[in-house]
């Protein structure tokens, strides 16, 4: 299979797991509040409405900007998808440094959002914007940190100096999960807050802000645009635990054996109810305070992890 | 019937228009995403931009300011989008129908801009939130 079909098929794949997910995040959020939720398909007739309405051109929009970088973003977590499923799937083939660039580019949805609400020329959006590169500054820090605690306990248990995903998921498969100890215990905490931000959900959904910008960043878009940014929330709420779950629990495995999918599904929905239960019992925090708790709360605590990890915690 | 209409009828995302509501009706929609009601059960959200939506909910009888907004928020809806009147007022003026400050009823004003604009009327004083899921089926089954 060659590089354009890994990548199909992971763009494809995950992007029906992150359906059912935004589906069990709104079942769940309607659960809470005593409602009983959309149907399973409802994602998928959100997405077959918004392909099928018209596109409307704010005046003062720049138009090749406002439209290209909804695109650049799902494809972003396109390839951001398929090198997380490569490393799980065939850890010895993955590249040096494959954590690194996954880093990278699992920042590019967020950076397409800020220029395509800044080209969008609208003030709301432009404020999301303003609001979505705070955030982005401030919780990249720590999770960069929260990411190389792993690599840390891959260097203190012997592996070596490593940047690969599949290296770290192989260490963890023969002494241990990140997971079990002090310090891993802080990275994940740390991680999946950050995680939170990235998918901007609350108490971190300042750039959308429903009652305060009315939408934010993707105010000014629809139909197709606006579905592919909704696809791009699809792919990242699907990524993202399966990325946590590739660092600090292990991952994948043995690929070959029904027994190691069916306990990453189970990872996966632990993450994922995590994450919707953070979003559903706190408020959005104001954009002052979602920086002081990242610079000052979460930095620091991963900088601690990191230390732990280097003495061997 | 092609796929964006399938897809509508089963997520009409919903825009709320005040053109001068007593607010007795808005209380009413906002009653339709209480637990009671719960219409996201039909796919329904209330969403924040009209560029968002499918549908505009109108309330209020329909004064001289907000005509002209009516209008343009109906340009900025993306097509094809319906347009609900809720509440006497919204349908026809209502008791205020003689007033000075009173422009249009909301069907004339956006026949104004679109004349093939698909309009459907829930009447009441206010509707009740059956009496608007009524009306949202039976003109999503009209499409």
């Amino acid at each position: 299979m060659g590089a354009i079909g890994i990548f199909l098929a992971a763009a494809v794949g995950t992007l029906v797991i992150g359906m059912v997910a935004s589906w069990v995040d709104r079942k769940v959020t309607a659960r809470v509040q005593y409602r009983v939720g959309p149907p399973l398909f409802q994602p998928v007739y959100d997405i077959a409405k918004l392909l099928g309405k018209e596109t409307l051109l704010p005046e003062r929009a720049k138009g090749r900007g406002f439209l290209l970088a909804p695109v650049v973003g799902f494809a972003a977590a396109g390839v951001g998808a398929a090198i997380v499923w490569h490393a799980n799937i065939r850890p010895a083939e993955g590249f040096v440094g494959d954590l690194i660039v996954l880093l990278y580019v699992l920042t590019i949805p967020a950076i397409a959002v800020i220029y395509g609400a800044l080209a969008s020329g609208s003030p709301h959006a432009t404020f999301g914007a303003s609001r979505e590169m705070k955030l982005l500054m401030s919780y990249e820090l720590p999770l960069v940190m929260a990411v190389l605690v792993p690599v840390v306990q891959v260097v203190k248990g012997g592996g070596g100096a490593t940047f690969s995903i599949g290296q770290l998921v192989t260490f963890q498969q023969t002494s241990g999960w990140a997971l079990f100890s002090l310090s891993g215990v802080i990275a994940t905490a740390v991680a999946l807050l950050c995680i939170q931000a990235k998918l901007t959900l609350v108490p971190f959904d300042l750039p959308e802000a429903e009652t305060e910008l009315m939408g934010g960043t993707h105010l000014e878009y629809s139909g197709p645009p606006l579905a592919m940014i909704k696809l791009t929330r699809f792919l990242l709420l699907a990524v993202s635990p399966v990325f946590l779950a590739t660092l600090f629990v292990g991952g994948l495995g043995d690929a070959a054996s029904g027994w190691s999918w069916l306990a990453l599904a189970g990872k996966f929905v632990v993450f994922l109810v995590l994450v919707v239960l953070i979003r559903n019992t706190n408020p959005r925090l104001q954009v002052r305070k979602a920086v002081r708790f990242f610079w000052f709360g979460m930095a620091p605590l991963a900088a601690g992890a990191l230390v732990l990890a280097w003495l061997g915690y | 019937m092609g796929l964006g209409i399938w897809g509508l009828k089963r997520s009409p995302w919903v825009y709320h228009v005040n053109v001068g509501a007593c607010n007795n009706c808005d209380i009413e929609v906002l009653e339709l995403l209480t637990p009671r009601y719960d219409v996201e059960r039909l796919g329904m959200v209330l969403v924040g931009s009209p560029r968002h939506a499918d549908a505009l909910l109108v309330t209020g009888c329909c004064t001289r300011q907000a005509a002209p907004r009516l209008m343009e928020v109906y340009t900025q809806t993306p097509k094809p989008c319906i347009v609900f009147c809720i509440g006497s007022c919204a349908c026809t003026g209502g008791i205020f129908r003689h007033c000075y400050h009173f422009a249009r009823p909301v069907d004339e004003v956006i026949r104004e801009i679109d004349p093939d604009a698909i309009i459907a009327y829930v009447p009441g004083c206010p509707p009740k939130p059956e009496a608007m899921i009524a009306g949202a089926a039976a003109a999503l089954s009209t499409l």
